[in-house]
């Protein structure tokens, strides 16, 4: 018998003594009157909700908004996302910890997604993961993550980098990568996804009379 | 072959309403709006169009199921894509939004609903920008709102941004989250052509079924029928990456020979190296070998294979790859993105990854090799969606189809920690033994 791996809690569980206070009431509605929420944020929820038949479909984007204001998804921003939008902050939190894009815990503002999926990781993906990190060098404003299939696997290895695509990406643009948010340039304009040519020749607008390679130069 | 998706596609201004409807863009509308729905109808049928999602089914069977009656009903674009090896919706949003919209105007007509959404992966930041920007022109010339063109006819469009779930690309776990709810999956029946969207009759279907929709229209049914072999009509587009040369979306007719296009189109491996294997449609179809590329690119054709077209995503592994890495990384992916409802994928994909491990740790013996088999078998079939079976099959097929590489992997990893004996490595999850 190996033994059970046991958190310093007591329990096999991670977390599981997180949520449970019970000295605490169940959370319920927050008042709207009386939670703090930016006007700014408050009014691009309620515009989210307004688009939509039954106004619950606007919780992600309403989370997205929040998590721009507040650079992750904070229990305040959690609190403030249900107030606006008279839901419980539990069924909030439901939805926040569901999505890979929200974040739970505080984060950096330059969000890196680097993909570590198959076509990147048969061009080199994991590599781009660790120069990446190498280049940041620990500094906490970077949030660099290993992330499932970007869609963009023509450009493998690929980036996301505060949303903007990069690739094909060798170990060395990542040190460029960091000195361009760092100096807040564009990131690596010539490897953007916005200016890459459909590989179809049919794509091209005579019709194929050049070459992929020659359309990128 | 002439381009339909990808005609002239990099021409610049193209996302742009002027330039779309200089080359005869919205033209396709103002022909729908003036017939009949039935019509219409069978205009989808006659195509032979099949959903280009990953299911392949039927276009215009799907969109006879949804109910007449004079009842709120929707439509969904499934713009999630986020099936590894998939990215050609992403260059038709981009590059060509109003085509995208022209075809769900027209097929919302179709089904009369008036409300549509495109669902779009919240990593898409700059095809939804487009894309918003293309909503909000359509709108305003006239072809988005209130009694469009005058025949009577309404639609509202919103752009929904997702946040990052590959469940979401399934249609009712898409349904769910657009509600505003955890990705979960329903169980079907009722499906959502019934009982969808805020329960009312929703038709959902991906980005290049509806985007081909305007040029159903133009062409007619029957004749773009013409285009493709028969039960696989039309013009594909296929994306390929992996160890191929040339990486990329190229628009094929369908029945053109896999080797044509991965080898013709593509560019084949670098020089020196072979095709391993590949995967014939994204990361959840069971692989093909070299042995497999005079095989066809049409649905019978791989089906008969033991495959699947699936998203149209070929993704290539040349022979300096080890099958045991591949097999690990797609796990992995399953088991991260398994949403948890049902038990056999939730723990299928999770123990699956932990065989995995072992195995290339050196700590597996032949035997969890048939248990991983095994594992595989009791996942497929038995869940709501079909998330652990894009697991099961393409994990289950390498298994089958490199079981002497996944045996000599143990062997020279037990080897290299003298038999195996090695302790296990000390994982910071706490592991359940019973
Ligand atoms: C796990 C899973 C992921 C899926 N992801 C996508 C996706 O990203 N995009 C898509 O169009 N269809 C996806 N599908 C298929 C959809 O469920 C559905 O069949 C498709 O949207 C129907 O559209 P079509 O008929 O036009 O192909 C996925 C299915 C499963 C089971
Ligand atoms: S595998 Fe990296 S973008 Fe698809």
């Amino acid at each position: 018998m190996t033994d059970v791996t046991r958190f310093t809690h007591g329990s096999r569980i991670p977390g599981w003594d997180d949520s449970v206070d019970p000295n605490k009431a169940p959370a319920g509605i927050p008042d709207l009157a009386t939670t703090p929420v930016p006007a700014e944020l408050r009014e691009e929820i309620q515009a989210e909700m307004a688009k939509y038949p039954v106004f619950r479909s606007a919780l992600i984007p309403a989370l997205h908004a929040a998590q721009r204001v507040h650079g992750w998804c904070s229990p305040e921003a959690i609190e403030q996302v249900a107030a606006v939008m008279g839901i419980t902050p539990g069924e909030v939190a439901a939805v926040a910890t569901f999505y890979d894009m929200f974040e739970t815990k505080p984060v950096g503002t330059q969000t890196i997604y680097v993909c570590t999926n198959i076509s990147c990781s048969l061009r080199g993906g994991p590599k781009i993961l660790e120069a990446m990190r190498a280049a940041a060098d620990g500094d906490a404003d970077f949030n660099i993550r290993a992330f499932e299939c970007l869609g963009a696997c023509d450009m493998a290895p690929m980036a996301s980098v505060n949303g903007e695509f990069v690739g094909p990406l060798a170990e060395s643009d990542c040190a460029q990568i960091v000195a361009d948010l760092k100096g807040g340039g564009e990131v690596l304009a010539a490897k953007q996804l916005r200016v890459r040519p459909c590989a179809d020749e049919a794509g091209r607008v005579d019709g194929g009379q050049t070459t992929t390679s020659e359309v990128t130069q | 072959m002439s381009a339909i998706l990808f005609d002239r596609i990099d021409e610049p201004g193209l996302n742009d309403i002027a330039t779309y409807e200089r080359r005869g863009g919205y033209e396709a509308l103002r022909k729908a709006l003036a017939q009949p729905r039935e019509g219409l109808l069978e205009e989808l049928k006659a195509s032979g169009l099949r959903g280009r999602g990953g299911a392949g089914f039927p276009l215009g069977m799907k969109a006879s199921f949804i109910p007449g009656a004079d009842i709120d009903k929707y439509l969904v674009c499934n713009a999630d894509e986020s099936e590894p090896g998939t990215f050609k919706d992403r260059e038709l949003m981009q590059k060509n939004p109003h085509m995208l919209i022209e075809g769900m105007i027209i097929a919302a007509f179709t089904v009369g609903a008036n409300r549509s959404f495109i669902y779009i992966r919240g990593e898409y930041v700059l095809q939804a920008d487009v894309l918003e920007q293309a909503i909000a022109q359509a709108k305003a010339a006239g072809f988005l709102g209130e009694n469009i063109l005058d025949s009577g006819f309404s639609l509202d469009l919103v752009l929904h941004r997702g946040a990052g779930a590959y469940i979401c690309g399934e249609e009712t776990g898409l349904l769910d989250s657009l509600e505003g709810k955890r990705g979960n999956p329903r169980l079907k029946p009722p499906f959502p052509a019934n009982q969808g969207l805020f329960q009312g009759p929703t038709l959902i279907n991906n980005v290049e079924t509806l985007a081909t929709i305007p040029a159903i229209i133009r062409m007619g049914g029957s004749e773009y029928a013409k285009l493709g072999i028969e039960n696989s009509a039309g013009t594909k587009l296929v994306s390929v990456s992996g160890n191929v040369q040339r990486p990329g979306n190229y628009e094929i007719e369908l029945g053109m020979s896999s080797r044509d296009i991965i080898f013709g189109l593509a560019g084949g491996p670098d020089e020196g190296r072979e095709v391993k294997f590949w995967f014939p449609g994204g990361s959840s179809s069971p692989v093909l070998t070299a042995a497999d590329l005079d095989i066809t690119y049409d649905f019978d054709a791989m089906a008969k294979a033991g495959t699947m077209l699936g998203s149209g995503a070929i993704i290539v592994v040349d022979d300096s790859n080890s099958v045991v890495d591949v097999a690990l990384t797609l796990a992995s992916f399953y088991k991260h993105e398994s949403c948890g409802k049902c038990t056999p994928c939730r723990e299928g994909t999770n123990w699956t990854v932990k065989m995995l491990q072992r195995v290339q740790s050196g700590e597996a013996t032949p035997m969890d090799l048939d248990i991983i088999a095994s594992v595989q078998e009791q996942i497929i079939g038995n869940c709501l969606c079909v998330l652990g079976d894009a697991m099961a099959m393409p994990v289950g097929s390498l298994v089958a189809k490199f079981r002497p590489e996944f045996e000599s992997h143990i062997e020279a990893a037990r080897e290299r920690n003298g038999l195996g004996l090695t302790p296990p490595p000390a994982s910071e999850e706490p592991v359940l033994s019973l």
